[in-house]
């Protein structure tokens, strides 16, 4: 094997040729995979023989052959990878068909477990349209959440200690849902809905890393995970909206009302069974909608930047200020979510080596607009804030807009100097992924302190 | 010496099945065996491997599984079929006509 001093290197190189085999699209994950053992293989024999990790990786590249002919005799061999396709086929003899039968009846379990969770309190006389929304608020990621987690620790192989940890964090999620006495218009309450699903899909990103989530770098595939099964969700949502209205009219057609139906039952129960359906859909055909995130991403971007642009030029030329309301802060924390959002989905994307192009110019042309809006924003709110005093909403709100803020203002200041070619693209990665545990953190903030110290107001 | 690309490409399936007939191999070992068999004089670029063992594992003449390697990574370990030694013997008879037929002329070749 390498010596420990040059393996680090080493490891790069082979990620960075593992990276240029998987865009050939006729070469699929479990071929790189094959390639890349046999590539290390090589590499160790070589090492052996006396040369350095260098000399060892370039000679078994070489022998490797060029990766055009590769690709084309792969395409020519597997003619059908040049169209993907949707159906769940198992892959032949990559896997033992027996493994993906195993795998769909898991998921198709753990789906109906968590469609059926949802309905469990109504045993305990908490009806969902009947005055417990809040509590359904409350606890809804806590329905289905541990079920995904519990796939991934079973796909990952997570041992019994994490698994402990992932178990207790749910646990302790549940009491901080349950055990503060929150009225039925308590704002610490909805607050506590809001946030909590951050924290659980932190911990659904510990089971999705195989609990390895102190090796940054495969947080950006769980990035790329969230983004991906948004979109899935989306799509099946959609379906589901349709299913529903058939489900409705139909039954109308022969004078009966369906609506306990949709209300009741294929509403919550799919809502929570699609989650589970949708990280499946990701994890089984992650080639087939693979960039269908970045490329939301590419699209959107130079609208959101024309928007933002059109709406200072709108706010100068009139000289109308921001009327400060109840719901402004929160606008304009979305706002910076998504544009949070657009920076990071645009990173995980990008060729780290590529050299700077028009695109970063205008992402960055986005970051500031966006800073420019929100500072204005809370000029104005700080302006007025001795008026309105402090409220749990509005502490939540000025504190996640700082949050964002602080991401954007570096991740300006970062793409300027990528720009100008002072440093590379890969750190304005790393300042992403390195700044992602801070939203959890501010969550469970708002979720344990804001109900004791606002007194569940 | 160096073999022309076509024979390489024809010799490359009996070769893969002969070798899978000694035993359960995995991609490297072939290719290692191949070479070492050869004295040298067969080298294959080492990519070219694969499509040819997914060619035979669609046609069933050889069956994969995925294992360990030593180190605990991930290995594909290919095991030829009845099927596969079926075809193996045909192949061995096909070049053995070849080789017989070329052996012939050349040894009269000498003589002359």
């Amino acid at each position: 094997m390498t010596t420990s001093l040059d393996s680090a290197p080493l490891e790069e190189q082979i990620a960075q040729w593992r990276l240029y085999l998987r865009r050939r699209r006729a070469i699929h994950g479990p071929d790189v995979e094959e390639l890349e053992g046999h590539l290390r293989d090589q590499i160790a024999v070589l090492s052996q023989a006396g040369l350095t990790g260098d000399e060892a990786f370039l000679v078994a590249v070489k022998r490797m052959g060029s990766l055009d002919a590769l690709s084309r005799e792969f395409a020519r061999e597997h003619s059908e990878r040049l169209w993907k396709q949707l159906v769940l086929a198992p892959d032949a003899g990559d896997e033992p068909s027996k493994t993906t039968l195993t795998e769909t009846l898991a998921v198709l379990s753990l789906a109906v477990a968590a469609a059926l969770t949802i309905k469990l309190p109504a045993l305990f006389g908490f009806r969902l349209g009947g005055g417990d929304e809040p509590f359904y608020a409350r606890n809804g990621s806590l329905f289905v959440l541990p079920y995904l987690t519990a796939y991934f620790a079973w796909k990952r192989g997570l041992g019994v200690a994490t698994c402990a940890w992932l178990v207790l964090s749910f646990a302790a999620a549940a009491v901080f849902a349950n055990v503060f006495p929150f009225g039925p218009h308590s704002d610490t309450g909805a607050l506590t809905a809001l946030h909590l699903p951050i924290i659980l899909w932190l911990v659904v990103g510990i089971a999705y890393l195989g609990g390895r989530w102190f090796a940054s770098g495969r947080r950006m595939d769980f990035v790329r995970f969230s983004g991906e099964l948004f979109i899935y969700y989306a799509l099946i949502a959609f379906g589901g909206a349709v299913l529903t209205a058939l489900t409705m009219m139909m039954f109308k057609a022969i004078d009966i009302n369906a609506q306990w139906l949709a209300e009741g039952w294929l509403v919550p129960c799919g809502a929570m069974g699609a989650v589970i359906v949708g990280a499946w859909l990701v994890e089984a055909k992650q080639s087939v909608i693979e960039n269908m995130a970045p490329v939301l991403t590419r699209l959107f971007t130079p609208l959101f930047t024309v928007v933002l642009l059109a709406f200072l030029a709108t706010m100068v030329w009139t000289g109308s200020p921001i009327d400060v309301k109840r719901e402004v802060l929160i606008v304009f924390d979305l706002l910076l979510v998504l544009v949070v959002g657009l920076v990071l989905y645009a990173a995980s994307a990008r060729d780290p080596q590529a050299r700077p192009d028009f695109f970063d110019a205008l992402q960055l042309l986005l970051v500031v607009s966006a800073l420019v809006v929100d500072a204005m924003a809370l000029w104005a709110i700080a302006a007025r804030i001795s008026e309105f005093g402090f409220t749990p909403n509005r502490v939540a709100a000025l504190g996640e807009n700082l949050i964002l803020l602080v991401n954007l203002m570096w991740s300006a200041w970062l793409y300027a100097r990528f720009l100008r070619g002072r440093c590379s693209f890969a750190v304005l990665e790393q300042w992403q992924i390195a700044y992602l545990p801070v939203y959890p953190i501010w969550a469970t903030v708002v979720v344990v302190l804001f109900p004791l110290v606002f007194h569940y107001r | 010496m160096e073999l022309g690309k076509d024979l390489v490409a024809a010799s490359a399936t009996p070769l893969v099945l002969a070798i899978l007939a000694e035993g359960d191999s995995y991609g490297y070992a072939i290719i290692k065996r191949v070479t070492e068999l050869s004295g040298g004089h067969l080298e294959w670029t080492d990519g070219m491997l694969y499509p040819v063992l997914h060619r035979l594992e669609r046609n069933g003449l050889v069956a994969a599984k995925w294992g360990a390697s030593e180190s605990g990574r991930k290995r594909k370990y290919y095991r030829i079929t009845k099927e596969g030694r079926a075809q193996l013997a045909f192949q061995r008879q096909q070049w053995h006509v070849v080789d017989s037929t070329l052996r012939g002329l050349w040894m009269n070749a000498c003589e002359i």
